[in-house]
């Protein structure tokens, strides 16, 4: 293809963006929005699935059979999201394999909040609440976005979503509602995974360098600190009716904007644990490789039990 | 003149970008060229689609509709998966 001939693809392209024309798969788009789409619905479909490894610690010590069916149910949920991305982010030429290489050496991405430890019961209650909070404000907006298969598995985690914050708040709720201690320790929570949940959305507008092409490609359709207002904004009345107290001191109700001011990030914490010095980013991985390989056998098994059925099968139609 | 059968073809289309490909019927064909022309031909003559997926019907593996109590009964008491099961307090909004 010759530049010009590029060029008009290329206009024709932002042209039906514009628009709010979906891009399918077979559709021509330019390399750089493949490339772009590959990287984040790939680390998304991380994020998925190295974020089942903190709440999947608490299954065996949830406690009750209610709440442990509920944390069961939710890590499952998961692991079907991550599921859902991989596929899509394979519609764009990347392989399976290749995106777990990816993860597997560090090379690609996952969501920081996901290298903080779950040290204790209400870590589930702060997760599903605060975590799953701040990811369906993510992914609403990304319903709407311009690749079709990512819409799609967007409409439907969306959907299956509404269940795991709610989960995690009764978890919240019913703590504050019990003893000193069980309060002491959903605001221990809380304290902890505040933070960790604003910087979920990413760096400070100013910050984002790929936030303007991402507008453009509806592969963002409100910037990082539109998502965090809007969070907080949402998230700071459900504490107080639970009677807990927003680790912020300079949180406050700002009349005038009908928003909250809110104190500053530490995005010296936020680039260190996204550089690989979180807390767990080390143990998540190991446990990531750790699965992958330890079932390596069971994946050849399938293929070698697949493989002998096809034989039994042809010799029996000769 | 060859006796053997055109094999039968599943088709699906896309009515609109951002849509999945629905199941719309099915045809019989020589070749998969074919069916996709006859596809064109019998499913989107009033602009139905985008975009036709057709899939030779013996590939395509379907559950057994006699087995659907094991497959699909065991969803039914897992209440614990929808959001209505969880108690939140009536002032609690969006969620
Ligand atoms: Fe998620
Ligand atoms: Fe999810
Ligand atoms: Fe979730």
């Amino acid at each position: 293809m010759s530049e010009e001939q590029i060029k008009n693809l290329e206009e024709q392209f932002e042209a039906r963006i514009l628009r709010d024309d979906k891009i399918e798969p077979k559709d021509w788009m330019p390399e750089k929005y493949r490339q772009t789409h590959i990287r984040q619905i790939s680390q998304h479909a991380h994020s998925e699935i190295v974020g089942m490894l903190p709440e999947g610690n608490w299954i065996t010590r949830a406690p009750s059979l209610r709440r442990k069916v509920a944390l069961l149910a939710k890590v499952q949920d998961e692991g079907g999201h991550g599921l859902y991305l991989y596929s899509a982010a394979e519609t764009l030429g990347i392989s399976r394999d290749e995106m777990f290489e990816q993860l597997h050496t560090g090379k690609a991405k996952y969501s920081s909040i996901f290298n903080y430890p779950a040290l204790t019961w209400a870590d589930m209650g702060a997760i599903g609440w605060l975590v799953d909070g701040a990811a369906i404000i993510n992914q609403v907006a990304l319903c709407g976005t311009s690749y079709g298969p990512y819409a799609r598995a967007m409409v439907r985690i969306c959907k299956e979503e509404s269940f795991h914050q709610r989960q995690g708040y009764e978890i919240m709720l019913k703590l504050s509602q019990g003893t000193q201690e069980q309060r002491d320790m959903a605001q221990d929570a809380l304290n902890r995974f505040w933070w960790p949940a604003l910087m979920m959305f990413g760096p400070k507008d100013e910050d984002s360098p790929h936030t303007a092409q991402s507008m453009k490609w509806k592969l963002k359709r409100k910037t990082n600190d539109d998502l965090r207002q809007q969070f907080i904004d949402q998230t700071v009345p459900q504490a107080e009716l639970i009677g807990l107290t927003v680790p912020d001191p300079d949180l406050k109700w700002n009349e005038e904007r009908q928003s909250y001011d809110f104190g500053e990030i530490d995005w010296d914490e936020f680039w260190q644990v996204v550089k690989g010095h979180g807390p767990c980013n080390k143990e998540r991985m190991d446990a990531r490789v750790n699965a992958w390989e330890g079932g390596a056998w069971v994946r050849d098994a399938a293929m070698a039990y697949a493989d002998k059925k096809q034989e039994r099968k042809a010799k029996q139609a000769i | 003149m060859s006796t053997k059968n055109w094999p039968l073809w599943e088709v699906f289309v896309r009515s609109k970008n951002g849509l999945e490909h629905r199941h719309f019927g099915s045809l019989h064909a020589a070749d998969a060229e074919m069916a996709l022309e006859n596809a064109r031909d019998v499913y989107t003559r009033r602009n139905e689609g985008v975009s036709i997926w057709v899939v030779e019907s013996k590939h395509i593996t379907a559950s057994n509709p006699e087995h659907n109590g094991e497959l699909f009964e065991p969803a039914q008491d897992k209440v614990y998966r929808h959001p209505t099961f969880y108690n939140l307090p009536d002032e609690i909004k969006h969620m």
